[in-house]
C-alpha cells in the first residue's frame, strides 16, 4: 500500500483496479484528495476505481459533492466506480440521492475485487 | 460539519435492524447540516472566491446535483460573470449578456425557473442564452435576490438520482442559494466600502498635500517682503521638521511642526516694511514694531481651521525663552509649547547661518557656541540635543542629509563640527535643568 504524498491518501493498485481509502470524516479536505488521487489513477490508465470507505463514518454535503464529481470524471473515462466498506447509514445516503446509480455498491474490498475478475473476459 | 459528528451517531446507535431512520429524516438530517455547514463557511469567509466554491458544493452535495454554476450579475457591465462551477467543463465559462430590465424580470421572479417549462416573463433571457445552457444540460435557473436586488444566478443540472426537482428540493435549493446570495452581497458591500475608503483616503492626502503646498508657498510669499530673509520661512519650517522627527514626534505631529516653521513669521506681513528692510539694526521704536509680528501672526492664524494643532501658538510663542525674557507674553520654561521651543531653536540658527543687513552670517562655530550658552535660558536643552544628534547623524553618514543640504549651501567642511557637538550631546543630553515634554504638545 502507498502513501500518495501530499494527498496523504493512501492508495494500491491491484490488476486494472486502484483501491483508495477515504478518511473517517469525508469533508473539503479529505474529499478533494481523494478527488485528485482518483483522477490520479484514472490518468494513469486504472479503468476500475475501488474506494473503500472502511474508516468512513460521515460524509457531509460537500463530500457528496465531490463524489459526484469523481463519478463524472469515471463515466468520461469510461472507468468503473466501486464503493466498498460503506456503512449502513453512509449507504442509505448514497441511495437516497441517487449515488448508487452510478456506481456498485460492495460490502467489502474482497467483493469489490471478485466483481472486477468477474467483468474481465 | 465535524460537530454533527456526535448527532449522527446518536441517530445511528436508535438504528432498526431494517433502517435506522426514514428517508425523509436522513434527506431533513442531511439538508440541515448542509445549511449548518454553509452559514458557518459565509460566516467565515476569508477568501471570497474560496467561500463561494464550498458553499456551491454544499449546495449541489445536499441533494448530489451533477453540474452546475453560481454566476454573479455585474449590472454594470450588463452581463453575468461565473464564479463557480461544477461538471461543466470549459463550455460555459465566459460572460452571459443580461440586461436591466430582464435583470429586474428575473429579480421580480424570486423563485427557480425550470427551463423546461419557463414562464413568459423569463423566456426572453432564457431564450437569448437557450443553446449554452442547452450545451451543458442546465435545467433549472435560481436567481439569487437579496432585498429586491438580483446578486446573481444559481444554474443547476440534474440530480443523481435522475429524478425531477420537488417542491421540497425547489424550497431547500432556495433556503441555500439566499446564503449565497447574501454571501455575494455582503462581498460586494465590503468591497464597495474598501473602496470608497482607500478614495477617502487619496482625496485627503491629496488635500493634505494641497494644504502643504499652499502654506508653502505663502510662507515664501511672506519671506519676499523681506528682501534680506527670502526662504527663511521655508528653511525653519524644514529645520523644525528635522528636529521633531529626531524628537520621535508622530508623522502628523512632523508636519504640523513644518506648518508652523512656513507660517512663523506671518504677522511680519502687518509690520512696517521699512522697519522690515531696514538696512541698520533696529532702534527702539522700529524693534518695538518689529516684536509686534509673533502675536500678529497668532490673530491671523487664530481664525483659519488647521488640520493640525497649535499652529497659532507656535507663531505668538516662537520668541519666548526659557528664562522668561522672551515676548510677547514673557512665557517660562514649561509654559512654553514644546513646538514653539522647536521653532525658536529653528528660526534663531537660520537667523545666525544667513546673511543680515547689519551683519555677515556667524561661522558655525559661533551659532553652536551661542546654542551652548543659552541653552536652558534661551533654548531648550532637549531641542538643543535633538538638533546636534540630527547634526552629527548626518555628518556620521547618514542616509538623509537634509540638514546637511540647507547648511551646506553657505558653509563648508562640516564635518569638522562633530567634536563640538558630540561635546554639547554630552552636556546637554538628560542633564538640562528644563527640558521640553514631547506630550502635551
Amino acid at each position: 500500500m502507498s502513501d500518495t504524498g501530499e494527498s496523504s491518501v493512501q492508495a494500491r493498485s491491484v490488476g486494472d483496479a486502484a483501491i483508495i481509502y477515504a478518511s473517517d470524516y469525508l469533508n473539503k479536505l479529505s474529499g478533494e484528495r481523494i478527488e485528485r488521487e482518483c483522477k490520479r489513477q484514472l490518468e494513469s490508465g486504472h479503468r476500475t476505481l475501488i474506494i473503500n470507505f472502511r474508516d468512513t463514518e460521515i460524509v457531509n454535503s460537500i463530500g457528496v459533492s465531490i463524489l459526484v464529481g469523481v463519478i463524472d470524471a469515471a463515466e468520461k473515462s469510461t472507468a468503473r466506480l466501486i464503493f466498498s466498506d460503506v456503512n449502513n447509514h453512509t449507504a442509505e445516503l448514497f441511495q437516497m440521492l441517487g449515488l448508487t446509480r452510478h456506481v456498485s455498491l460492495v460490502s467489502s474490498e474482497d467483493e469489490a475485487l471478485s466483481l472486477v475478475s468477474e467483468a474481465q473476459p | 460539519m465535524r460537530r454533527l459528528v456526535p448527532l449522527f451517531k446518536a441517530l445511528t446507535s436508535q438504528r432498526s435492524p431494517q433502517r435506522f431512520m426514514d428517508t425523509n429524516t436522513q434527506r431533513l438530517l442531511h439538508t440541515f447540516s448542509a445549511l449548518a455547514d454553509l452559514g458557518q463557511e459565509i460566516a467565515a469567509a476569508g477568501d471570497f472566491d474560496e467561500m463561494l466554491r464550498t458553499s456551491f458544493h454544499l449546495l449541489l452535495g445536499s441533494l448530489a446535483i451533477r453540474r452546475g454554476a453560481v454566476a454573479e450579475y455585474e449590472r454594470e457591465l450588463g452581463s453575468v460573470r461565473f464564479v463557480a462551477a461544477r461538471g461543466l467543463g470549459e463550455s460555459l465559462t465566459g460572460p452571459l449578456a443580461l440586461s436591466t430590465d430582464h435583470a429586474r424580470r428575473l429579480s421580480s421572479l424570486g423563485s427557480s425557473i425550470s427551463l423546461a417549462d419557463a414562464g413568459k416573463e423569463a423566456e426572453r433571457f432564457l431564450e437569448e442564452h437557450k443553446d449554452a445552457f442547452a450545451s451543458v444540460e442546465i435545467d433549472l435557473v435560481l436567481p439569487l435576490v437579496v432585498r429586491e436586488e438580483l446578486i446573481g444566478l444559481v444554474l443547476l443540472g440534474e440530480k443523481a438520482t435522475g429524478e425531477k426537482f420537488t417542491d421540497e428540493d425547489l424550497e431547500v435549493l432556495s433556503a441555500l442559494s439566499r446564503h449565497i446570495g447574501v454571501g455575494i452581497r455582503s462581498h460586494r458591500l465590503l468591497d464597495e466600502v474598501g473602496h470608497k475608503a482607500a478614495e477617502n483616503l487619496r482625496l485627503y492626502e491629496g488635500l493634505r498635500a494641497i494644504y502643504k503646498e499652499t502654506v508653502r508657498a505663502f510662507a515664501a510669499a511672506i519671506d519676499i517682503k523681506d528682501r534680506y530673509t527670502q526662504g527663511h520661512s521655508v528653511r525653519v519650517g524644514k529645520y523644525s521638521e528635522i528636529i521633531a522627527r529626531e524628537m520621535g514626534w508622530a508623522d502628523e505631529e512632523v508636519e504640523g511642526i513644518t506648518i508652523a516653521g512656513y507660517l512663523h513669521d506671518i504677522g511680519k506681513l502687518i509690520v512696517d516694511l521699512s522697519v522690515i528692510n531696514s538696512p541698520d539694526r533696529f532702534n527702539a521704536k522700529e524693534q518695538k514694531e518689529m516684536n509686534r509680528h509673533p502675536y500678529a501672526g497668532y490673530e491671523i492664524l487664530s481664525p483659519i481651521s488647521h488640520p493640525y494643532a497649535d499652529i497659532p501658538l507656535m507663531a505668538r510663542y516662537h520668541h519666548e525663552r526659557l528664562d522668561g525674557n522672551g515676548y510677547p507674553d514673557g512665557l517660562k520654561g514649561d509654559q512654553i509649547p514644546p513646538g514653539a521651543k522647536i521653532v525658536t531653536l529653528a528660526d534663531s540658527f537660520d537667523a545666525m547661518t544667513t546673511d543680515r543687513p547689519y551683519r555677515k552670517k556667524l561661522p558655525l562655530e559661533d551659532v553652536l557656541e551661542d546654542f551652548r550658552a543659552n541653552t536652558g535660558t534661551q533654548f531648550d536643552p532637549e531641542v538643543v540635543c535633538a538638533f546636534c544628534r540630527a547634526f552629527l547623524k548626518e555628518i556620521e553618514g547618514s542616509k538623509e542629509r537634509r540638514l546637511l543640504n540647507l547648511i551646506n549651501r553657505n558653509y563648508s567642511n562640516v564635518e569638522r563640527l562633530s567634536p563640538m557637538l558630540s561635546q554639547m550631546l554630552s552636556e546637554f543630553d538628560g542633564g538640562g535643568t528644563q527640558t521640553a515634554s514631547a506630550a502635551g504638545h
